[in-house]
């Protein structure tokens, strides 16, 4: 196998692992750009992923389990929006304690309902989102150069993949060329500004957080049914934070993310790959080191080269009308 | 008279519930969870065959981190539960912590060893096993090379790794054996999606046969092998049904007749402490053939199993124990 067709492979695997990092940090610059703190993508995210699993299983059809972790992930938005936004708490605490939710209830429920110790059935083939093979594809293989790339890494992903490159332009099509996306900018900026202007920031925020909600239900889908083929415990692993991680190394902007969130993916793939490999002059590497890279990478990235990251001057700050 | 037989039978009824109350078998699973269709579902199954069998209820836990197994083997020690069962290498120091307080419980730990008086440890040649399933892997790889996925990098999974790698080199001297571990911790036995991933970039490297170590992991690797039309090799349980056609064969460990063992034993006032290791020999450990795959086993492979099995057990090939020398040859 030469190194072109290895590094092919690698990006394949690449943008297999971004995907439901890319949902979720879009989704967390909704609502960070909006001036709410949502350190519960990682509940939203793997609360969806169990009801995008349980719905898929019970029904066959992978499009209402789409539909059901997209309403759950909702769901926990507006609770996280009812306590951080009307009742105006701590917006940290409250989606620390959504993670927890999730982390448990998941659990609980898919106990009591299968008793497979948490997990749910494996779902059946027919109810997941197949790869797609686009056309040409076969034909285009033995081209050189090209045809790997077609073959291997656009062509033969599931439809979400494909969902979730177009949410980039969407998303940034949204924030910076709609009235909305303005206004949802504006009310993480200035919410005091956003109110004299006769706007609701409640309605606006409690709106953001709806949309941060149906992104982050597709990666809760992604993850269950279309990367694997059935809910396990605990299965986000922390894919929440990362692509928190990801959003503040991408300074909140939707391209960035895109690219913050591949290198993060692209990170993990080479770990995945350099296992048990010989490295010229060292021999093998413990795999520990490459497990551990993308995190020192972060840190390295994070601390000296990105420059200061700036929030939204309005996060984390719960907006009070009249004092 | 009368009177005396009627309280003799009275006294030999007590003296019955009484013995058998003595039986309170307890199991602490593995982190893995219960029903992880692997090595602690057929924990559970041994211990559900002596419930239906003898009509004994056993009280189980399953620990979600590494830190509650010592907490749960006291537990059901302090409350008089006999025999207590530990399903996990990763309970070995908290047993012989536990075992140390309660000498006049008799506890049975499956994949390590404790060397105390009231334990009885169970420990599997798992190379032979694998032996078995790489020897197949070997012979089923057109390409001449297959895949190891395994769960958490510790001796006892490099000791499969090693046994699977002698099988398939056995089949086929230029055989290439990729080897991915999924973690380090106790979540690599729950991380389908890094295990899907590592058989994916198995795959794409031209293996054929992928063997799963790593307990409800190895379904993430099962899943990705179906889905890329190529095989897997289950681990613990007899995996075969999961994806018939794709699953080429298990490599079972005999955990649920462990269970089952000790808890009759104790029943039946047999307990003995020491350590037994169960291989081919002992019917300890196999390869699993059943209507799922036997359209994938031409009758060469099977031939060629059954070789293997009597010359292991014949002492001609021997198959080497990583966890002798932590180190393996091939």
């Amino acid at each position: 196998m030469d190194n072109y067709e290895i590094f092919v492979s690698m990006l394949g695997s690449t943008v297999r692992l971004s995907i439901p990092l890319i949902f979720t940090a879009l989704a967390g610059l909704f609502s960070e750009r909006a001036g709410i703190f949502d350190i519960g993508l990682e509940g939203k995210m793997l609360a969806s992923a169990f009801a995008a699993a349980c719905v898929a299983y019970a029904t066959g059809n992978a499009w209402l389990g789409l539909l059901a972790g997209i309403g759950i992930s909702i769901l926990f938005g507006l609770i996280h929006g009812f306590a951080s936004i009307t009742n105006r708490g701590n917006q940290i605490v409250s989606g620390v304690a959504l993670n927890f939710v999730a982390a448990g209830l998941t659990v609980v429920l898919g106990q009591a309902w299968f008793s497979q110790g948490g997990r749910t059935p494996q779902v059946p083939n027919g109810a997941r989102f197949d790869p797609i093979i686009l056309p040409g594809a076969e034909a285009m293989r033995h081209v050189p150069i090209i045809g790997p790339l077609y073959s291997q890494v656009i062509s033969g992903n599931n439809i979400l993949t494909y969902i979730a490159f177009l949410m980039v332009p969407l998303s940034w099509w949204v924030l910076y060329r709609t009235r909305f996306g303005l206004r949802l900018r504006a009310v993480g900026e200035n919410p005091g500004a956003v109110d004299t202007a006769g706007i609701s920031v409640t309605w606006l925020r409690y709106r953001a957080l709806i949309v941060a909600g149906f992104l982050c239900g597709f990666s809760g889908a992604y993850l269950a049914i279309a990367q694997s083929a059935a809910f396990i415990n605990n299965m986000s692993a922390g894919k929440g934070y990362i692509a928190l991680a990801a959003l503040i190394f991408a300074k909140w902007k939707p391209v960035p993310v895109m690219f913050a969130c591949l290198l993060f993916g692209f990170l993990d793939a080479f770990a995945n790959f350099m296992q048990g490999k010989q490295l010229p002059l060292v021999g093998e590497v413990p795999v520990q080191i490459f497990q551990a890279l993308p995190y020192i990478l972060t840190c390295v990235l994070l601390a000296g080269f990105i420059g200061v990251a700036r929030p939204p001057k309005a996060g984390g700050v719960p907006y009070t009308k009249e004092r | 008279m009368k009177k005396t037989l009627l309280s003799l039978m009275a006294l030999a009824a007590m003296a019955g519930t009484a013995l058998a109350a003595d039986v309170k078998p307890a199991v602490v699973y593995g982190t893995g969870g219960k029903f992880d269709k692997s090595f602690n579902e057929a924990a559970y199954n041994g211990a559900e065959k002596f419930k239906k069998e003898t009509g004994i209820d056993y009280r189980d836990f399953e620990p979600t981190s590494d830190t509650q197994g010592e907490q749960a083997l006291r537990n059901f020690a302090s409350r008089g539960y006999n025999p207590v069962v530990a399903v996990s290498f990763a309970w070995t120091s908290a047993l012989e912590k536990v075992a140390g307080e309660f000498p006049d419980t008799k506890f049975y730990i499956i994949d390590s060893v404790v060397d105390l008086k009231n334990v009885h440890s169970i420990v599997y040649k798992e190379e032979e096993g694998s032996y078995l399933v790489g020897l197949l892997a070997g012979m089923k790889a057109k390409s001449g090379k297959v895949g190891f996925v395994g769960g958490m990098d510790i001796p006892l999974i490099r000791k499969f790794a090693c046994g699977y790698a002698q099988g398939a080199k056995a089949a086929n001297a230029k055989t290439e054996v990729f080897q991915n571990m999924i973690g380090t911790t106790g979540a690599a036995w729950n991380d389908p999606v890094r295990a899907g991933e590592l058989t994916k970039n198995q795959i794409d490297q031209g293996a054929e046969v992928i063997y799963a170590a790593a307990g409800a992991s190895g379904l993430g690797v099962l899943q990705t092998a179906a889905d890329n039309k190529k095989f897997s090799i289950g681990v613990d349980s007899n995996q075969n049904y999961l994806h018939p056609g794709s699953v080429l064969t298990s490599m079972v460990k005999g955990v649920d007749l462990a269970v089952y063992n000790a808890f009759s034993d104790v029943k039946n006032d047999k307990f003995a402490a020491g350590t037994q290791a169960l291989g081919i020999k002992e019917g300890g450990v196999s390869a699993a053939l059943d209507d799922s795959n036997k359209s994938l086993i031409t009758p060469e492979m099977l031939a060629a199993v059954e070789k293997a099995k009597a010359d292991i057990i014949a002492g001609t090939v021997k198959v080497h124990d990583y966890m002798s020398d932590n180190a393996c040859p091939m």
